[in-house]
């Protein structure tokens, strides 16, 4: 593979390559879609949640390489958080895991924190006596 | 792994025989053709040379009427602002066809800062332009016509010689980008009625680094980089004699070759595209159907519910090399202007690959590229939450719509609570 050039670093394409939790997760307690106006990519995040954790998270993406790798990455970051927890997500935690990405690249991670928190808000938003004390999440604008 | 080459139209590799003619001119032939002695004398006559096989590969009326530039994109801003220039006083309006090449499109927008005024003219979902539509666009203003012979993403032929008898019964120089065509299909400047006409040899196994326009004596055109007094006083700078000379020998053979390579890409072609349209559902090709209408080298094609920049990846990781015009691939963000301006449905557009065939493709490399390309397909549809939602009735098909569910842009926008484009 030494002589071999690509176009994100290990990281990356190793998430596009095999990507972590993709599918959908069956009877999901949230499930979150989004859509980049940007550029037209659309990902969707399901959520496991019980007792107040992530216990399993899966995707799918209908984007780039980074937008595929960043999605993998978001749904491995998450597992095993609280809700509390993964209010406070940021797509910076992705861009960080994943070594970073092309400048040109960053939405795709905030893809993925908007589509975590759309799940969230799925999940909340079926359990109103939850949303009264978890606080409101807050998407970062690309 | 097999490597199969599929972006003819980005690059070709350089001919053993154009690299051996153009070695001597990096070392012993070093000389400067603007110099007065031995040294510069010969490289003059090897310049000479060059600038007649480039001549011969478009039928121009002479060597003189060649003007060497470093690339297309050169040739193209100057054919354009140099007409422009040249004519200011007569009129400050230029027609071009919508589907131009980004170093015309870019060079008209830079002219319109500076007072200019410019007609696109619309092409057809094919991509053709009708040329009674260009006629219809030409003011008494008029400086300059521009339209492509064959379009760099869609491989669409235009019907140029029938815009260059408008353009000459109305008196309005006629710029031909050959880019995409030349050294693969016929190019005859007399007979498009082209005043100017540009190609690059790179795209036809020259080198890169030398671009060609050409440039019929009927039309006045101004240098837009200044200094020397090189290529006729329309181009300053020091020429690339071993480029050009490489050039040189890549045309020679592009005449000798043009049939056989026409041919050989044709069958590639068909075959490419009937095993793909057979073996992947939900697969579009962009542009004229393959024959008349369509250069032989060129497919272009869309493949719903997955986008273009993974397919362009796992190909690449799979030894097959393409080009996409999804806006994921460019920098801006934005689909090919190409796409949209055949009026191509945003989900398509974003799934898009193009495929330029050359020489050294073989049946069985296409054969590799459709059973890969399917394992491709299925791999990235299973990632995408689009696929699923069509299966479930969610969405619809554009490219075979069941009536079921809304569109995909619908979708789209609802889920990014904007209009996608």
């Amino acid at each position: 593979m030494s002589d071999t050039y690509t176009l994100y670093n290990p990281t990356v394409m190793d998430h596009f390559m095999n990507p972590r939790n993709m599918g959908d997760l069956k009877d999901a307690d949230g499930i979150g879609e989004v859509g980049a106006a940007a550029c037209g990519d659309i990902m969707k995040i399901s959520l496991r949640i019980k007792d107040g954790k992530i216990e399993d998270a899966r995707f799918k993406t209908f984007g780039c390489g980074s937008a595929i790798a960043s999605s993998s990455m978001a749904t491995e970051l998450i597992k095993g958080r609280t809700i509390e927890e993964a209010m406070h997500f940021t797509n910076q935690e992705v861009v960080s895991a994943l070594g970073g990405l092309p400048p040109v690249k960053i939405h795709c991670s905030v893809l993925a924190e908007e589509a975590l928190k759309a799940a969230l808000e799925d999940y909340l938003h079926r359990h109103p006596e939850l949303a009264a004390k978890a606080p409101a999440a807050e998407v970062v604008a690309a | 792994m097999r490597q199969v080459y599929l972006d003819h139209q980005a690059a070709t590799p350089l001919l053993p025989e154009a690299f051996e003619a153009m070695r001597p001119y990096f070392t012993e032939h070093f000389g400067n053709a603007s110099s007065l002695h031995q040294a510069g004398l010969r490289v003059r006559d090897a310049l000479k040379k060059a600038r007649q096989q480039m001549a011969a590969l478009v039928n121009a009326e002479s060597e003189e009427d060649i003007f060497f530039t470093s690339d297309g994109t050169e040739s193209s801003n100057l054919a354009i602002k140099g007409v422009a220039y040249a004519n200011e006083r007569k009129g400050k309006h230029l027609v071009v066809s919508a589907t131009e090449h980004p170093s015309v499109m870019n060079s008209v927008e830079f002219l319109e800062k500076q007072g200019w005024t410019c007609t696109r003219v619309p092409v057809d979902a094919a991509g053709l332009v009708d040329p009674a539509a260009v006629g219809a666009a030409i003011t008494p203003q008029t400086v300059l016509v521009a339209v492509h012979h064959v379009n760099h993403d869609i491989g669409a032929i235009q019907k140029v010689a029938e815009i260059g008898r408008i353009c000459a019964e109305k008196g309005v120089p006629f710029y031909v980008d050959c880019e995409a065509s030349a050294g693969w299909l016929p190019v005859d400047v007399r007979e498009f009625g082209a005043s100017l006409a540009s190609f690059s040899p790179h795209r036809f196994y020259g080198p890169k680094g030398v671009g060609v326009l050409y440039r019929s004596k009927k039309a006045r055109l101004v240098s837009i980089i200044h200094g020397g007094v090189q290529e006729g006083g329309r181009r300053a700078g020091t020429e690339n004699i071993p480029a050009i000379v490489g050039a040189g020998v890549a045309a020679e053979v592009a005449v000798e070759k043009l049939p056989g390579r026409m041919a050989h890409a044709a069958a590639l072609q068909k075959r490419l595209w009937d095993g793909l349209a057979s073996r992947i559902p939900y697969i579009k090709l962009n542009g004229p159907l393959p024959g008349p209408d369509r250069i032989p080298t060129n497919l272009n094609i869309s493949t719903e519910f997955i986008e273009g920049e993974g397919q362009l990846l796992l190909c690449d990781l799979n030894g097959i090399a393409v080009a996409s015009g999804s806006s994921c691939v460019s920098k801006s963000l934005k689909i090919s202007h190409v796409l949209a301006a055949i009026g191509l449905d945003h989900a398509l557009a974003q799934g898009n690959l193009i495929l330029t065939l050359g020489d050294a493709n073989t049946l069985e490399d296409m054969d590799y590229v459709v059973e890969t390309f399917a394992r491709i397909v299925e791999k990235l549809r299973n990632m995408s939450p689009m696929w699923d939602e069509f299966q479930r009735g969610v969405i619809d098909s554009v490219i075979a719509p069941t009536g079921r569910g809304k569109s995909f842009s619908q979708h789209a926008a609802d889920v990014s609570g904007k209009a996608i484009h």
